[in-house]
């Protein structure tokens, strides 16, 4: 069928044609012909053109970055802990990020006397940095322990109970928390591409854009720790310090988007599932452009869906997600078993 | 070209380190592998074999003693310098889908490729040349999970040409391989040694085949180790030591074991 180069390129159209489809469609009408004249500078529609530059092209910009990274730091995951069940939650960062809400949500009010999920824009940076507070200082641990311990999954174990941790301690502070916060704290839950908006967004954008290329510094390393870890060392790799690195670059990415859109879920796990059987390749310098490609393209129809006319913007993007994700990874996990088993 | 030394150990000590102390393995070994020469590890199981094999390729440090490679001592190569030195091929096989034998071949070039891991037209001719020697043309476009284990056993060899090494360790090479496949691999690594004076260290328990095909035996038996030629070997009752029990006798004039039945 298509070579390589031509999947990346028929991606790359997919994402274009959902950005303008994310665009066009929601709950208010605007004609092909407005939106396009909005977008080149006309301002005449005050209401047409707020809904555009201020809800529609924010969140479909968000979307994309936010795709990119939980999908190739989804692809990072499953490459170091040769897990196909692996993704961005799975260390604890994403927890981490809930944690450090919950926290901030959760105790502001019983402590501080003030109640965040009242105070609009500035909660919002609070919630953000306490987000990526959280999430860097599990990642801190976990990067801590990896270099101590030398099995994978021993370190995947780590990861999975320091989550269940988290959840334990969220769970006592939900518990002793005000009705309001506690929703507050739940809606941050359900992931939305919507949350961040004027300058946080573009600082998140931006952020973003200058992170996600560094996930192609990885390239090689991930190449050899396909083969194992001895495999790898003996091909020159220094296995405990590329380890590190990919952590450390998957996790930052993790962190970031968490804070900025809550924990978004399945789009890390299911992207590089995805992209492995569609390019039917493990190399990743086709895997790494292909799933920051797939996870904005996944992440654009995701938020299109949630958006569509009678769900009005409330269904959370988790559900969508989940929705659309579940079956991927099913289909593709089951293929894979057939074909072996044909074999 | 004489066989010269590549590897020599001296009062090597070996074994694992862990939190309650050092457990020893096997203490003062003084052997030598030479260029030319394939040279055959056996011995029951729990002797150490592996732990020898392992420590020799910078997986396990050493406990004692020196280990030295081309002239250096091994804790004086850097993972890159090293990854130059000793090529390895393991017992497990990796779990890799999707990617074909001629992309992990070329894994076995990383030491030499730069930053980005891309191959030169000089990089392309010795992996093609690595996949002719093993003879593994008409495989070069499948996907690794696609091959039988005596097949992938012959990728992961080619990897080790690729990565042109003049020492090359297998741990059991030929253990899940049915018979034919089993002489097929030793006799290419036979094959490898003499055409291009690589010296291949391997373990196995393959104990006939290593009598008829070994130029020399590292024979491990009760914490110490034995070296010679399967005749040396033969003659003094090493070998016998190891193969005779109840029912099962070792002819030293033909290297035969014989099963009484």
């Amino acid at each position: 069928m298509f070579k390589r180069g031509g999947k990346l390129i028929i991606l790359v159209v997919l994402i274009l044609i959902l950005l303008i489809l994310n665009l066009l469609l929601g709950s208010v009408k605007i004609p092909v012909n407005d939106t396009l004249s909005i977008l080149f500078g006309d301002r005449s529609n005050e209401i047409f053109s707020n809904i555009i530059l201020k809800s529609r092209l924010p969140q479909a910009l968000v979307a994309i970055v936010a795709g990119a990274g939980l999908a190739v730091s989804g692809l990072q995951m499953q490459t170091i802990f040769r897990n196909p069940l692996a993704g961005p939650s799975v260390l604890g960062i994403s927890n981490g990020a809930s944690l450090g809400v919950a926290m901030v949500v959760l105790m502001s009010s019983s402590l501080a006397g003030v109640s965040l999920s009242r105070m609009g824009y500035v909660g919002d940076a609070a919630i953000s940095i306490a987000a990526i507070i959280g999430s860097l200082a599990v990642m801190a641990l976990i990067v801590y322990i990896a270099r101590k311990v030398k099995g994978n999954v021993t370190l995947l174990i780590i990861g999975v109970m320091i989550g269940y941790l988290v959840t334990a301690i969220v769970g006592v502070l939900k518990f002793f928390s005000s009705e309001e916060d506690v929703k507050a704290y739940v809606v941050w839950g359900l992931g939305s591409f919507a949350r961040v908006s004027g300058d946080q967004m573009l600082l998140f954008v931006t952020m973003m854009i200058l992170l996600l290329p560094l996930s192609f510094l990885l390239v090689k390393s991930l190449n050899l720790m396909l083969l194992g870890d001895d495999y790898a060392k003996n091909l020159g790799l220094n296995v405990s310090r590329a380890r590190t690195l990919v952590i450390l670059n998957s996790g930052v990415l993790v962190a970031i988007v968490t804070a900025y859109c809550g924990p978004i879920m399945f789009i890390g796990l299911a992207v590089p599932h995805l992209c492995r059987a569609l390019f039917k390749s493990s190399d990743h310098k086709v895997l790494v452009p292909a799933t920051m490609l797939a996870g904005a393209a996944l992440a654009l129809l995701c938020s299109l869906v949630a958006r569509m006319p009678g769900f009005e913007g409330a269904l959370p993007v988790n559900s969508v997600t989940a929705l659309i994700g579940a079956p991927i990874i099913a289909s593709v996990i089951f293929r894979k078993r057939r074909e072996s088993d044909g074999e | 070209m004489e066989n010269r030394a590549t590897i020599q150990l001296k009062n090597l000590s070996i074994g694992y380190r862990n939190k309650s102390g050092v457990k020893e393995v096997t203490t003062n070994i003084n052997a030598s592998l030479n260029s030319g020469e394939l040279t055959c590890l056996i011995g029951p199981n729990g002797t150490g074999k592996s732990t020898l094999l392992k420590t020799l390729c910078a997986f396990l440090p050493k406990l004692g003693g020196e280990i030295i490679i081309d002239g250096n001592p091994l804790e004086s190569y850097s993972d890159k310098e090293f990854s130059k030195k000793i090529g390895v091929v393991l017992t497990h096989r990796p779990q890799i889908q999707n990617m074909t034998v001629e992309e992990l071949v070329s894994l076995g070039r990383s030491p030499y490729t730069g930053f980005w891991g891309k191959l030169e037209k000089e990089d392309r001719e010795i992996i093609s040349n690595a996949i002719t020697q093993i003879g593994i043309e008409p495989l070069k476009e499948r996907m690794i999970q696609t091959l039988s284990d005596g097949e992938r056993q012959k990728v992961m060899i080619a990897k080790a040409i690729a990565q042109q090494t003049p020492i090359i360790c297998l741990d059991e090479p030929t253990a899940f391989l049915d018979f034919p496949s089993k002489i097929e691999t030793m006799q290419l690594l036979k094959r490898l040694c003499r055409e291009s004076k690589k010296t291949i260290f391997l373990s196995t328990h393959d104990l006939e085949l290593t009598l008829q095909i070994a130029d020399r035996i590292w024979l491990m038996q009760k914490g110490s180790l034995f070296v010679g030629t399967p005749k040396e070997l033969a003659e003094s009752g090493n070998l016998s030591a190891f193969i005779e029990r109840e029912g099962i006798t070792f002819d030293k004039t033909l290297l035969r074991v014989n099963i009484r039945k």
